[in-house]
């Protein structure tokens, strides 16, 4: 097994065994799920429609902004970096393999859902399996990205948390996974566009549940892509081995570039 | 004569307007323990730091195997092993898992045996969060020695442990000596510094005020041996007992306790003179200064230089 398998193969396996990282990225999810399906089932009907997307997005940014940060934070502040450092781990891996195992982690409570949601709440599945996949990977390297990103640039856990929120949030109101977002006014359209489980959930109804999207869904695959790319770099650029060295590449403020494909969705789709 | 494995020359390190390190010399020679002494803030952790390649000098030379562990990175990780002070584990990795992860990035196998002779055979599928202090301080040796460095860097490797796995790390260090390691050991305890060092070097605000081997070092002080005397009809406690080379005198319980600057003559007169006070010698103890006690002289010193 090569260096790269056993660090995968042992973060994966921590993911299951550390109870926070455990509760959000497979209790809190899946108990959202349960709940959203039982009581939006009652007040609407047409909810089972895009029950399986919208919960799997939900899954994904419980897991990747809420999950992920904070462990990249602590590690870091617990001298587990430097250590790494010492016995030759790139921060390449430092940073891929977290993202990649929270991948996997979203992937197993995603298939949970899939499986589930027609037998509890008569939800309706995807009619493009292929086109299904893609989005859901494009959704969660975009996702896992920016999570990375706000795990490189915290200072400390209670940073994490309010950059965390600010995608988090916005996603949960604006991003269509509770209400379509054709009902948002056009201002808030525009801020929606900004958030990857927007384009995420416009990519999933137009490529996969056989729904009208409500903008090109491909140039939101796009998005997705450009916007994980960009947020991978920039964690790359700035990923620093200790809380106590100050030498960094750059300003932590650069990690607003990972916003630039998002711009460019609003400007051209 | 082979070259010195580790060279540090004019060594600097600065935090801003803090200067850490201020141009600081010193070379180890392969299989020697080397120990890094000097109070908090002396600059010990920066030049480890930097030769652990985690920290960029801003001054000087430092080479360890002719490899510059700021420029060199992948060549440094197999020459050093490094045992940290703080875990550098994730909470709940094993030891096995620990072992693994390690080996394969420094691709060797992994050493399970190493596991076995350090005592964790027990507790190979425990979580390291779960591990008492003793048993995570010899994982982390496992894990700096599982690769066979040529240079093994430990700082504080026995703080907060017991005296049997002090002991037992001790000789584990005697073994990898014993194998041509070089150890470079930083600690505040100087009993461990005296019993397990080649040589010494003191660091004070950034500078290295004295280096040598422990008797060098202990030897180059005040040298005042301290000779402590009890009589069965306590005469040397009357006025009058005064003896030569003796520059201090104090009482303890029933010890009469003299400085001395030549012990030879010193006791002599001693033994002569309670002799003449048809009294009789119960116990007599005399100790060299210690490493500690030099330690404190030279800080101090420096401290209120």
């Amino acid at each position: 097994m090569t260096a790269f398998a056993h660090h995968f193969s042992f973060e994966f396996r921590i993911g299951i065994r550390n109870r926070q990282t455990l509760f959000l990225m497979y209790m809190f999810p899946l108990i959202f799920y349960l709940f959203m399906g039982f009581l939006m089932a009652e007040i609407n009907p047409f909810f089972g429609e895009g029950l399986v997307p919208a919960m799997i997005i939900f899954a994904i940014l419980a897991a990747t902004l809420l999950g992920m940060p904070d462990s990249l934070v602590s590690a870091r502040e617990n001298g587990i970096y430097r250590s790494y450092k010492i016995n030759g781990v790139p921060s390449g891996s430092i940073i891929a393999v977290p993202a990649l195992t929270t991948m996997l982690h979203t992937a197993v409570v995603s298939l949970i859902i899939i499986v589930t949601a027609p037998v509890l709440f008569d939800a309706a599945m995807p009619n493009d399996w292929i086109n299904f996949a893609a989005v859901f990977v494009a959704v969660a390297f975009a996702s896992a990205g920016l999570g990375v990103l706000v795990g490189v640039i915290a200072p400390n856990s209670r940073s994490t948390v309010f950059l965390s929120q600010l995608v988090f949030l916005p996603s949960m109101l604006l991003a269509g996974l509770m209400l379509p977002i054709s009902i948002l006014p056009e201002a808030f359209l525009s801020i929606s566009k900004m958030l990857p489980a927007t384009h995420g959930m416009n990519a999933f109804n137009g490529l996969a549940m056989g729904v009208a999207a409500d903008f090109d869904p491909w140039g939101s695959v796009a998005v997705l892509l450009a916007g994980g790319l960009f947020s991978f770099g920039l964690s790359s650029y700035l990923f620093s081995w200790d809380s106590q060295n100050s030498t960094r590449r750059g300003h932590p403020i650069l990690a607003i570039l990972a916003l630039v494909p998002y711009l460019a969705g609003i400007l051209l789709i | 004569m082979t070259d010195p494995i580790i060279q540090v020359r004019d060594f600097r390190k600065t935090y801003g307007d803090f200067i850490a390190v201020n141009g600081i010399s010193f070379a180890v020679d392969q299989g020697e323990i080397f120990g890094l002494l000097g109070p908090n803030g002396a600059g010990k952790t920066s030049t480890l730091e930097s030769l652990e390649g985690l920290r960029e000098p801003n001054g000087g030379e430092l080479r360890i195997s002719e490899v510059d562990p700021t420029r060199e990175p992948r060549k440094l990780r197999n020459l050093i092993g490094v045992q940290l002070q703080t875990s550098g584990l994730p909470e709940s990795i094993t030891v096995n898992e620990a072992m693994e992860f390690f080996c394969a990035y420094h691709a060797v196998p992994a050493n399970y045996e190493l596991l076995d002779r350090l005592g964790l055979s027990e507790k190979r599928k425990t979580q390291y969060h779960q591990l008492s202090t003793g048993q995570q301080r010899r994982l982390a040796l496992a894990l700096a020695i599982a690769h066979e460095p040529s240079v093994l860097i430990m700082d504080e490797p026995t703080a907060g442990l017991d005296v049997a796995t002090r002991v037992e790390l001790h000789a584990i260090m005697r073994e990898q000596q014993a194998k041509g390691t070089t150890i470079v050991l930083a600690t505040h305890d100087m009993a461990e510094a005296e019993e397990m060092a080649d040589r010494i070097a003191i660091l004070l605000k950034g500078q290295i005020v004295a280096t040598g081997t422990p008797l060098e070092i202990t030897a180059t002080g005040a040298g005042l041996t301290k000779v402590s005397v009890r009589t069965q009809e306590s005469s040397l406690f009357n006025d009058g007992a005064e003896f030569p080379a003796v520059t201090s005198s104090s009482s303890k319980e029933a010890y009469r306790i003299f400085f001395t600057t030549d012990i030879g003559p010193t006791v002599a007169a001693i033994i002569e003179y309670a002799e003449s006070q048809n009294d009789a010698l119960i116990d007599l103890r005399v100790e060299r200064p210690s490493l500690e006690d030099r330690f404190l002289e030279i800080t101090t010193e420096g401290g209120a230089a």
